[in-house]
């Protein structure tokens, strides 16, 4: 979707402004909330491409006026909702009204806490042969789903040269719509800054995405 | 151990939230507080750039390292890694006098939180992400970094489930160095392509 989320090239948001020392979590309930989210996650009840779509489907103004963690609570709170987890009410009380649903994967136990200190694993087995291969030059197609999707905004309709060719992977626009892993090649592309940014680019800069196969065209 | 809630006498509405919600969670049958507990624990005890940086500096000081690294970063990074386990598709990038490179998420906030630890808030900040792709050479002098014209500054966009890790150039001086001591020279930012490694004086 073009989200509030799509941050690449937008210009207002000031000076990146780093912490010296910054800790890990800023207040005790940042830990609960990541930790929660986590756990939740590994539920199997959403996979993490459904995660990000719920952080995109929260109203713009909440996105930009919110902190990353307050994000991440309200994200939590609406994705138990959807999936008929918990209601809005017993949330407010934090009281249970109904019997908990079984979950795909069960009660996410301190046994499990290892299992989720690794990133998933999102490569699969190909479909069909990779379309494109390194040294070639594609362009970002002019697409402007409603729903999720991972090619940013800033790259539509531009061209660039593959890179890498990693393997197949989960394709996140596929399982966010609901039609399943769907595994797509991914491929580094990169771009000259002039190709994106025009007379306005830095001298000297390239930018590189990772592109789902789909997302590409030849050039 | 984070401190600033308990300096409060009252709750805070965000605070008093997620202990409902936790209480919810718990109560529902779907995770367990100790699991929890843990969760946070190891993000903030045993999981941070100390794991990067001993990759780093084995890379500086053993060849064939260097080249396992840069073929296959996942396997290499795994024996310093927590429980020695690294997820797939990480990719070590090196910075050369032709090339610095800088990782950045436009989208959310893609991070090998593996080998460096969870994300600092500036890098999650929107300030970060919508500039990093467009404007890098203005952001990284930011952050006292300033790259001459003559190399190129190589932004990459972490959109999909690949995560980079930068591996900077080894500082002068450190001749015969070993690694304990090459890794104490090797910060978060500068594996995130925002910082140089400290000098050797």
């Amino acid at each position: 979707m073009d989200g509030v989320h799509d941050l690449g090239g937008m210009d207002g948001y000031g000076a990146v402004t780093p912490e010296p020392d910054e800790p890990v979590f800023h207040h005790c309930w940042e830990g609960r909330v990541y930790a929660m989210s986590t756990a939740m996650a590994a539920s199997g009840a959403w996979n993490i491409d459904m995660g990000r779509f719920g952080i995109e489907c929260l109203p713009p103004a909440v996105y930009v006026s919110s902190s990353y963690y307050e994000i991440w609570r309200q994200r939590l709170e609406n994705l138990l909702v959807e999936h008929g987890l918990a209601t809005a009410d017993e949330i407010s009380h934090g009281r249970s009204t109904s019997p908990g649903r079984q979950l795909p994967n069960g009660t996410f136990t301190a046994e499990r806490v290892q299992r989720v200190l690794k990133r998933g694993t999102y490569t699969r087995a190909p479909q069909a042969p990779p379309r494109f291969q390194p040294g070639d030059r594609v362009r970002a197609r002019n697409i402007h789903p409603h729903s999720h999707t991972r090619l940013p905004r800033y790259t539509r309709g531009h061209v660039a040269v593959v890179e890498l060719l990693h393997g197949a992977n989960v394709f996140p626009d596929s399982v966010v719509r609901g039609d399943g892993e769907d595994p797509q090649w991914l491929y580094t592309i990169r771009f000259d800054g002039h190709e994106l940014w025009g007379d306005d680019a830095e001298p000297g800069t390239a930018i590189s995405i990772d592109a789902f196969e789909p997302y590409l065209e030849p050039a | 151990m984070p401190t600033r809630d308990a300096e409060h006498s009252s709750l805070s509405d965000t605070e008093r939230r997620v202990r409902a919600l936790e209480s919810l969670l718990i109560e529902k049958g779907y995770l367990e507080e100790a699991a929890l507990d843990q969760i946070i624990e190891a993000h903030e005890t045993k999981i941070g750039p100390h794991i990067g940086a001993r990759a780093v500096a084995r890379s500086w000081a053993d060849q064939d390292y260097r080249e396992h690294l840069m073929a296959d970063a996942t396997t290499a990074v795994a024996e310093f890694a927590h429980h020695g386990r690294v997820g797939d598709q990480l990719i070590a990038v090196q910075n050369t006098p032709e090339v610095h490179n800088m990782v950045v998420c436009t989208l959310c906030s893609c991070y090998p939180w593996e080998v460096l630890g969870l994300p600092p808030t500036w890098y999650k900040s929107p300030a970060y992400r919508s500039r990093a792709a467009k404007e890098p050479r203005a952001v990284l002098s930011e952050f006292g970094v300033t790259m001459p014209p003559e190399t190129t500054v190589r932004v990459w966009d972490s959109t999909a489930e690949a995560r980079y890790l930068v591996v900077p150039m080894r500082p002068s001086g450190t001749d015969g160095w070993d690694e304990q001591r090459l890794a104490s020279l090797v910060d978060r930012d500068c594996m995130i392509g925002v910082g140089l490694p400290r000098t050797a004086d």
